[in-house]
């Protein structure tokens, strides 16, 4: 490629580190947070940067999450840049909240370091945090490794404080996978990093007195639909924004990036599509398998929400059966969150794709290679015999 | 009041005019309905002050009736005057007794 892209620094950060890194280069206005494991460390460490005056943050020490969210959508509305970042149960607690921010349209951005949610008591990574917040209007990132989680968190500005958008972002990093182990990555420079956010120029602002707003104000019958009807806009407005800023951030950077990343997958026979951390082992087993003569590829999905269905759609157009990678606590549906938003793209644009569902992975359980190649194999099965059925099966779990 | 569509009514519902409650007539919303006896109101406008909705109407220092375009029967009024001369009517009622 022709093109000349900024330096970064290479360095090795825990995943914790790297989002408060990037909230240091990213100086928001407010960050109002609560420590909770796995997340701690990008609030004690950010703390510490405000503490020793590296910010001009204002940061507020709350006492839940609840009101964590709550003082970042004041900040907001006052129209200030505000952000934090929680995970598992204190995701949970923030839910009411995570309501308000995006039907106020407060373009607060957020770090998850993905937990399960209890019982039985669990602080280890799965994505049922933000599997159960697909819906309250967030859009929603998440990282493969420890550059995604950075280049993730500088991009959830962009995002969220776009004009046809404005709406909050949240990111989410894998807890103590990525976000307690060291990765290798590149960090800008605080400069490039200062003029590809920009300055946040809000709209409305509580603080600008000489045209005073009212915010969150009760709405009836006869209104609350049509601002509802909004928030659908600025969801479908970041169908297209998110590829805009992911292509600008590549002419800067290098790192390009979409809705999807497909892996061996052009002439794939049999397709595994995962969110997050365990895609690497995906890929080796993909890389095992096409040794072995079989056409096996993985493909990635960095966005859940809006809900990149085109693009998913024509990642997998072709394929003969793909095996939908689900690592939430997902009770009582035919398929699961990912799975069911699969099959209705697929099934919407008539595309004949064998669909079956892995739930994986569930409170921190490791998914290595060896088990993804097995999911290739049962891929193999299916393709042979035309019988998809299970259609909702469990990978790795004991006695099954 | 005319409604407008999603794409004209103001993003997340932002209110930027003061005075905003005069427009949105609540009234509709009564089940039970004030009536002040004036013969016996000392206009001492405890009413006046407790009202949530400011729809005691006051002219020249004296109680002269109820906004009932905005007042929503909460009985607070009532509740609240000393000579006891607000009395809650059942707004069906009221309305069939106003209609004879």
């Amino acid at each position: 490629m022709s093109e000349t892209y900024v330096k970064g620094e290479v360095r090795a950060l825990e995943g914790d580190m790297v989002v408060a890194e990037a909230m240091r280069q990213i100086n928001p206005d407010v960050v109002a947070a609560y420590p909770i494991t796995p997340q701690t460390e990008i609030v004690q460490t950010f703390s510490e940067f405000v503490a020793d005056g590296l910010v001009d943050t204002e940061f507020i020490a709350v006492e839940s999450e609840h009101a964590a969210m709550s003082a970042c959508i004041g900040a907001s509305a006052a129209g200030a840049r505000a952000m934090t970042a929680t995970c598992g149960a204190g995701l949970a607690l923030m839910w009411e909240m995570l309501w308000c921010a995006s039907g106020m349209r407060c373009p607060i951005t957020m770090a998850v370091v993905n937990r399960s949610l209890s019982a039985p008591l669990n602080i280890l990574t799965d994505q049922t945090d933000m599997m159960g917040a697909r819906d309250a209007g967030w859009v929603q990132l998440f990282a493969e490794n420890h550059q995604e989680v950075y280049d993730n968190a500088l991009q959830t500005i962009r995002i969220a404080e776009h004009p046809d958008v404005m709406l909050p972002v949240m990111h989410g990093l894998a807890g103590f996978v990525l976000g307690h182990t060291l990765g290798r990555l590149e960090i800008l420079s605080d400069e490039v990093v200062k003029q590809f956010i920009g300055q946040y120029k809000p709209s409305y602002s509580l603080l600008d007195i000489d045209h005073p707003t009212t915010f969150g104000a009760y709405d009836h019958w006869d209104y609350f639909f049509e601002h509802k009807r909004q928030q659908w806009e600025g969801m479908n407005n970041a169908l297209r924004v998110i590829p805009e800023v992911g292509q600008e951030f590549g002419k800067l950077t290098g790192r390009y990036y979409g809705f999807v990343e497909s892996y061996m997958l052009d002439d794939a026979d049999v397709a595994i599509l995962i969110i997050g951390s365990a895609t690497g082992a995906a890929k080796v087993a993909a890389d095992r398998m096409r040794a072995d003569g079989v056409k096996a590829g993985v493909l990635k999905l960095r966005c859940f929400r809006p809900f990149p269905a085109q693009a998913v759609a024509d990642a997998l157009k072709g394929r003969k059966a793909v095996a939908v990678m689900e690592r939430s606590s997902c009770f009582g549906g035919e398929t699961s969150p990912v799975s069911a938003e699969v099959c209705s793209a697929l099934y919407l644009r008539s595309l004949p794709i064998k669909v079956v569902t892995y739930v994986y992975g569930l409170g921190g359980r490791d998914t290595v290679p060896d088990e993804f190649c097995q999911v290739y194999h049962d891929l193999l099965k299916i393709v042979e015999t035309g019988v998809a059925e299970p259609i909702f099966r469990y990978l790795a779990l004991r006695d099954y | 009041m005319e409604l407008k569509g999603w794409k004209e009514t103001s993003i997340a519902g932002l209110v930027f005019d003061a005075g905003s409650s005069v427009e949105y007539e609540t009234g509709m919303w009564r089940s039970s309905r004030p009536i002040i006896d004036l013969e016996r109101c000392t206009h001492c406008m405890f009413c006046w002050v407790y009202c949530p909705d400011g729809a005691i109407q006051v002219e020249n220092s004296k109680v002269v009736g109820i906004d009932l375009k905005h007042c929503k029967g909460c009985g607070i009024c009532a509740e609240e005057c000393p000579k006891k001369v607000i009395t809650m009517v059942d707004e069906c009622e009221a309305k069939t007794e106003a209609v004879k």
